[in-house]
């Protein structure tokens, strides 16, 4: 039973990352008709606005002890955060909480990088071949991480979470089971809660608000909205851009749980269009579904008991259940009609 | 014409025989020394120089490892031609260069991009040994990429000097003539942890692996269970996690009520500091199972694995080939010149490739020629010191360096960002020192 719990929050902790990215890639795709597959690399990018964050409030003062030499005889050099020689208490704080903290510059970064984006290259592929689109924003995504890499190298750079959300808790005793049994890390609880949030977040902006009306009506049927006298091309760009926050946000809050590196947004992108085509092009509740579900079958698939049986399951199950949803529902569990389909 | 021979008498028979054996004599008599000279590859006798060739992953997950690779291969080039203070040509013994190069000619050197892929390593290995003419390449940072240009190496009669490369089988059932390797192995590892963990963490253990899946992770793991299976300690589990997963937890919850109270991360580079970041956040490190505390063991170790762990490494065992904090005069004086030059102290990766260029080096001194047979057999059963491992035997049957290993633990209280690994014991080579015939293999000939 302890086992089956814990496979459970792993694969919803799994879940809520993939579900995060393919929502924006789903939201691009059925706005703009783009297939974008440097969408990986804005995950990635997002990260690496925590790791430009942290760099940045953790700007030393370098002091040079002349008494002291290092191990090849330069002076011994000594380094304090300005923040914490500014601020004190308040300076370690800010560090402490350096990643939630990094949202706040991550969400004006990523509408940047998304409108950027927009503008200046995918505009000029909205009516090419789908074959062309994902050439160019491959493309892009190989740009845009070797960029990463000459910045801040190929070696991960670790993040920290919050002191407070550092350790792990006991989920079992609040279910029933003996203590100790379930024991899981804080920060992917908040990593799950966050990735739940900000789902509902886009849903309800969607939902809720006119823009989100527009763009609905935009995904149902572009040319009819346009007719009415919105300029769709406007809204879009900014549906670009914020798909582009969205994925920028789950890597943010991902860097805890893996130590950022430039190649970070490869390694879920492919993942993330399965997710996209098992949810069913175009929708939006296909694509969360589809992340949580598939994050779950990954993590039991992972299991000793599932691998004694099936070994190598958990590195084909994702792509094998992918095969057998297309057979069954060539248009994915909540695909739409006429959506990719000539 | 007539096809009627007139009959050979006595004269014309001795004239014949002696215009034959001058035609046959000829080639020898002329080309002797210069034939014993050019029967090898890229012969640069003619040159004014030697160029060596540095393959290491510029790209990809060890890109960085690499460069510092790389910066130590640059280092031992600057050496070599009597730059930049000598570094640990001021160190090592025996020593036959005297800092002009090597048999008189300066060292050039040109580099490759392995990208940790076999086939782009032996691409690039082939492009040097073709295009370039190098006499001898080298580097890191993967097992799999060293056995593959291992065999390339005696395909191609050109002497490969293995930067770092951990698996068993790089020295034995994959080793090589013409394949060389400095850095130790994963049964040395073995080896060398066995004493500190028993002392450590007792004989009554229950250990769980998680195995990156390729030769290095197996062989790693084969030899460390070897080691814990005969301290006591039982196998609770081993559980091969594909290169490159990433996110581990559906690998490290199952660990959590398995029984276990150790586990061995057989992960290296990227795997083993997701996997140890992810393990620590699932408390591993504060549980307490069979009345003891849980521990986790990363049987080998780099700097650059440690800075990207960051603090989940404290505490942590492991074995490491070198460390930069090393007092014997050979790591001081390498440290000193690395430092001077690049403002931060030398990986280990960086110390096992300065180190190999210089042995190759030194082997041709003594030679007297960059014959690689002759290279090979003077690197064979070479014994030295003053390179920082204490008294080291570059041992004949297997191309592997026989030296003490260092045991490591994650450093408690680090004072500085380099300074993330404290030593805890020099096992001496003696301890770490085997039959080469367990891991079997074949050398291959001197001439290809």
């Amino acid at each position: 039973m302890d086992a089956i719990v814990l496979q459970i929050l792993n694969g919803l902790d799994k879940g809520g990352a993939y579900a995060l990215i393919a929502l924006g890639l789903t939201l691009i795709f059925g706005t703009l008709g783009v297939v974008n597959f440097a969408h990986g690399a804005l995950f990635m990018l997002g990260a690496f606005c925590a790791v430009t964050f942290n760099h940045l409030i953790g700007l030393e003062q370098v002091v040079v002890d002349p008494t002291r030499t290092t191990a090849w005889g330069t002076p011994l050099e000594i380094r304090m955060p300005y923040i914490e020689v500014w601020l004190g208490d308040t300076g370690t704080a800010m560090l402490n909480y350096s990643v939630p903290l990094s949202i706040v510059f991550a969400i004006p970064a990523m509408l940047l990088v998304g409108y950027v984006m927009e503008r200046g290259l995918i505009r000029h592929f909205y009516k090419r071949p789908h074959a062309e689109q994902i050439l160019v924003t491959f493309g892009l995504a190989i740009v845009l991480q070797e960029i990463i890499k000459t910045y801040f190298g190929a070696n991960p750079i670790p993040q920290a979470a919050p002191d407070i959300v550092r350790g792990a808790m006991d989920i079992g005793v609040f279910i029933g089971l003996d203590p100790g049994t379930v024991v899981y890390p804080q920060w992917r609880i908040v990593y799950l809660l966050f990735s739940l949030s900000l789902i509902g977040g886009v849903f309800a902006f969607l939902q809720f608000t006119t823009f989100g009306m527009v763009v609905r009506a935009g995904m149902a049927d572009r040319e009819t909205v346009g007719l009415l006298g919105i300029n769709i091309e406007r809204r879009f760009t900014l549906v670009f851009a914020v798909a582009a926050v969205v994925a920028g946000l789950a890597g943010v809050m991902y860097t805890p749980i893996l130590p950022p590196d430039y190649h970070m947004g490869m390694d879920f992108l492919v993942l993330s269009f399965v997710v996209v085509v098992v949810g069913g092009m175009g929708s939006l509740p296909g694509a969360v579904s589809a992340g949580f579900l598939l994050g779950t079958l990954q993590s039991f698939a992972s299991m000793n008991e599932v691998k004694t049986i099936l070994p190598g399951i958990d590195q084909i199950i994702i792509y094998l259940v992918a095969v057998i949803i297309l057979l069954v529902r060539p248009r994915g569990l909540m695909g739409r009609k006429g959506v990719m389909e000539t | 014409m007539s096809i009627i021979r007139r009959p050979m008498n006595r004269r014309s028979l001795l004239k014949a025989g002696a215009a034959s054996g001058l035609v046959l004599a000829t080639p020898t008599i002329i080309s002797r020394s210069a034939w014993a000279e050019t029967n090898f590859r890229n012969d640069p006798t003619n040159s004014k120089t030697v160029t060596f060739g540095f393959n290491v992953p510029q790209t990809g997950a060890y890109a960085d490892e690499g460069a510092d690779e790389l910066r130590a291969y640059q280092l031992a080039v600057k050496h070599l031609n009597g730059e930049g203070g000598g570094g640990m040509l001021n160190t090592m013994k025996p020593l036959s260069l005297n800092g002009n190069g090597i048999l008189g000619k300066k060292v050039d050197y040109v580099t490759g991009d392995t990208q940790t892929k076999s086939d782009a390593a032996r691409a690039s290995a082939k492009r040097m040994i073709e295009k370039d003419g190098v006499i001898m390449w080298s580097g890191g940072s993967s097992s799999g990429v060293a056995i593959a240009q291992q065999s390339l190496a005696q395909e191609m009669g050109v002497v490969f000097m293995c930067g770092l490369t951990h698996s068993n089988d790089t020295t034995g059932k994959d080793k090589r003539r013409y394949g060389f390797r400095h850095f130790f192995n994963a049964y040395m590892s073995g080896a060398a942890l066995g004493p500190v963990l028993k002392k450590e963490m007792g004989t009554d253990r229950r250990a769980y692996h998680l195995t990156a899946d390729y030769t290095w992770g197996w062989t790693q793991e084969e030899s460390i269970a070897n080691t814990t299976e005969g301290l006591g300690w039982e196998t609770v589990n081993k559980v091969s996690t594909p290169l490159g997963a990433g996110d581990f937890s559906q690998y490290i919850a199952p660990v959590l009520n398995s029984g276990a109270d150790v586990l061995i991360l057989n992960h290296y580079g990227k795997d083993m500091i997701n996997s140890l970041t992810q393990a620590v956040q699932f408390g591993l490190r504060d549980k307490v199972v069979n009345g003891k505390n849980f521990e986790i063991i990363v049987p080998l170790y780099s700097r650059l694995m440690a800075q990207g762990a960051g603090e989940n490494i404290k505490g942590i065992y492991g074995t490491t080939n070198w460390n930069w904090s090393l007092q014997d005069e050979g790591s001081a004086a390498f440290v000193k010149s690395f430092g001077q030059e690049y403002g931060f102290p030398p990986s280990q990766a960086a110390h096992t490739c300065y180190v190999q260029t210089l042995l190759y080096a030194d082997a041709c001194e003594r030679a007297g020629t960059f014959n690689p047979a002759e290279v090979i057999k003077a690197l064979e059963d070479h014994q030295f010191d003053g390179m920082g491992n204490g008294p080291t035997l570059y041992r004949g049957s297997d191309h592997q360096c026989f030296k003490d290993v260092l045991v490591v633990k994650g450093n408690e209280n680090a004072t500085s960002q380099f300074d993330l690994l404290e030593i805890a014991e020099v096992t001496p080579a003696s301890q770490v020192t085997y039959d080469p015939e367990i891991f079997g293999g074949e050398l291959g000939p001197y001439k290809v």
